[in-house]
């Protein structure tokens, strides 16, 4: 167990940016998820902190120790790779053995240490056979093991799912969590599935173009991003974005469409002190709205629906708000007719407002 | 097979099933080039074979292409166990054993050395590394003439001039650029995680290099030892040059019993004793065809 500091990081590749003055403190035992698309510099972040990149500039302390020029073997990191990176010619055995026998680790220790990493693994009956020989999913818990036999205070995960078939995929997601919870051990995690972020993590950092938009706890990154990257990438299907105009008058706080139509924003509240006129863009998730009238101060939303998708447990309405594509979650029993103009409902206080310019939250 | 073609002939068949083969005009045309190329080059060696086979009355008539009367191993003998080349008539196995003696350490030694290296700069990629590499690639298209005489002056001065320890350095040095290309590819194709996986499980260097490259290394091994041994069987140059007198391979020392002759031109034993040399290349050719075809496909350069 150690904490992770990521102190003014940078790291350029010629002359890309891959990172800009990243700073990240990861406490104790946290486990923190690395969220953002391709290319956004979650992976360049993961192999910075092993030791296998050298930074441009900045530190990066792990266990309160500065690593920033250490070797990868004495940062007390494990490495769990999305193509498992087992080495081929060794058995299973061979395989979580390398790393402490490199350590010249006593033989009856290393006995011990594997026994023990393949039983919290279920691993057993596969010790003696080959990488080749093996499934996925068990390549991938061999990958774990290979961390876990080292006893490692930090453990980075570099999207280890994503090679893996859907089903597996939710196995072995629970499993880690589960591993989580035994070990207490820090963990970073990168991936680009959003599920895998959300489910596994204490606290997600959502990255883009190098730089980390948010950094909050699952349920704050999906009912209150702090920008438009953020609520846009997070949540599938992804939420609904409508652009317009803010209107401060007599009545309130509204939300005026282009087509002149006045939302109520009774409820929401602000960032900072709104300006009237000020263009904006409301961004409201499918499931945040209801085809039937749920409480008082629900605000009136006129949408046109054009088409029925039916998921299996929920289905999703597709349609249009003033001109705008919009999408409304509805439940898998229920059944509407299209296409249709009706009144839809959402709560200004669960929505998201957006600067159009600048996308940072109102 | 034949009843269903004539049943269907009048109706179109329904496909169904494997696709017939076909005979069509350019598979002929194919098949009729190859085996005229096949003939042409397999000629020399039929006349070779034909010839080593004859005593020497019947070379004398002329007909190089008829079979032999009568039959006779006693040339493949002579030029084995009794040619001479000058004085020495010990036949053109002491060149055999001097090739073998020259063979197994350069072989082993410049695949050693090219694999350290290929791993070196495809891995570890130190400041300069693609310089390195394109410096060295560069080595492989000069003559290798031009390197001779400072060699030569080189050698001598450090004393392995005319040595067996002179001819293994040079077929390791000559060796180095087609062997790190090849082993520099290798490595840069197999998945970077497995070095990452390994250097944050405590690898150094030599430990990645022998516990987990090597081992995995086999394809490119076997590819570089067939390029090696035929390479180094063949050379004609450097053993003429470097070896010294006592450790003359066995191409040169052919090359002295063909040119040197004493009355009458021996054909039989001649040709016994170049397929004799010819056949340590020419069984790694046909014992390793589809690896030799690997072979030449990974010199291609890859990032």
């Amino acid at each position: 167990m150690a904490t992770v500091s990521i102190r003014d990081l940078e790291i350029d590749f010629g002359t890309i940016k891959v990172l800009k003055t990243l700073n990240l403190e990861i406490g104790e035992g946290e486990f923190i998820v690395l969220l953002g698309p391709s290319g956004c510099g979650k992976s360049t972040l993961l192999n910075a902190v092993a030791g296998l990149l050298d930074v441009t500039a900045g530190q990066i302390w792990i266990g309160g120790k500065n690593v920033t020029w250490e070797e990868p073997k004495d940062r007390g990191i494990g490495m769990v790779f999305q193509s498992y990176a087992l080495y081929p010619r060794m058995s299973v055995r061979g395989n979580l053995s390398f790393g402490l026998k490199m350590a010249r680790t006593p033989h009856e220790e290393i006995e011990k240490r594997v026994a023990k990493a393949s039983k919290i693994l279920q691993i057993e009956p596969l010790l003696d056979r080959k990488p080749a020989e093996l499934s996925g999913g068990q390549r991938q818990r061999v990958a774990i093991g290979r961390a876990l036999v080292r006893d490692v205070d930090v453990f980075l995960f570099d999207e280890p799912l994503s090679n893996l078939d859907a089903k597996l995929r939710t196995e072995l997601r629970v499993e880690i969590k589960r591993l989580h919870h035994e070990l207490g051990s820090t963990m970073i995690y990168v991936t680009h599935d959003q599920i895998e972020a959300l489910t596994l993590a204490d606290r997600i950092a959502v990255m883009n173009g190098g730089v980390i938009q948010q950094l909050a706890s699952p349920k704050e990154i999906y009912r209150r991003p702090v920008n438009r990257f953020v609520a846009g990438f997070v949540g599938s299907p992804s939420m609904n974005f409508v652009d317009g105009t803010l209107k401060m008058d007599a009545d309130g706080a509204g939300f005026v469409l282009s087509d002149g139509t006045r939302l109520s924003l009774a409820g929401y509240e602000f960032a900072g002190t709104p300006k009237d006129g000020q263009a904006a863009t409301l961004g409201i998730r499918p499931e945040q709205v209801d085809l039937v009238k749920t409480s008082d101060d629900a605000t009136v939303l006129p949408i046109k629906l054009t088409m029925l998708e039916p998921m299996g447990a929920d289905s999703l309405v597709w349609g249009h708000v003033s001109g705008t594509q919009f999408s409304v979650r509805i439940d898998g029993e229920d059944h509407v007719a299209t296409p249709a103009t009706v009144d839809a409902f959402f709560s200004p206080s669960q929505s998201s407002i957006f600067d159009k310019a600048s996308g940072a939250r109102l | 097979m034949a009843t269903a073609t004539m049943t269907a002939g009048s109706t179109a068949p329904e496909p169904s099933g494997p696709r017939p083969k076909r005979l069509t005009a350019d598979r002929v045309g194919l098949y009729v080039f190859l085996v005229i190329a096949a003939a042409f080059f397999l000629l020399p060696m039929y006349v070779m074979i034909v010839t080593s086979l004859k005593p020497m009355s019947e070379i004398r008539l002329g007909n190089i292409f008829s079979l032999p009367e009568a039959w006779t191993i006693e040339p493949w003998l002579q030029a084995w166990n009794s040619a001479c080349t000058g004085l020495n008539c010990g036949g053109i196995k002491v060149g055999f054993w001097n090739s073998i003696r020259i063979l197994v350490p350069s072989v082993i030694i410049s695949i050693f050395v090219g694999a350290l290296t290929g791993y070196a700069l495809s891995l570890w990629r130190a400041r300069g590394s693609n310089l390195l590499f394109a410096v060295l690639l560069l080595g492989a298209f000069l003559p290798y003439q031009v390197f001779i005489y400072p060699l030569v002056r080189i050698y001598s001065s450090v004393g392995i001039y005319g040595t067996m320890a002179g001819i293994v350095v040079t077929h390791t040095i000559f060796g180095l650029p087609l062997m790190t290309l090849l082993f520099r590819n290798y490595y840069a194709s197999l998945p970077i995680e497995l070095f990452k996986a390994a250097r944050v499980d405590g690898g150094g260097f030599w430990a990645i290099f022998f516990r987990l490259m090597l081992p995995m290394s086999t394809p490119i091994i076997i590819v570089a030892v067939i390029l090696q041994v035929t390479g180094i069987w063949n050379d004609f140059l450097f053993g003429v040059v470097f070896a010294g007198r006592e450790n003359l391979p066995m191409t040169v020392q052919l090359n002295n019993i063909v040119n040197s002759t004493q009355g009458e031109k021996l054909y039989n034993v001649n040709m016994a004793a170049t397929i004799l040399t010819a056949l340590v290349p020419l069984v790694v050719y046909f014992v390793s065809g589809r690896w030799f075809v690997r072979g030449i496909a990974a010199g291609a350069v890859k990032g």
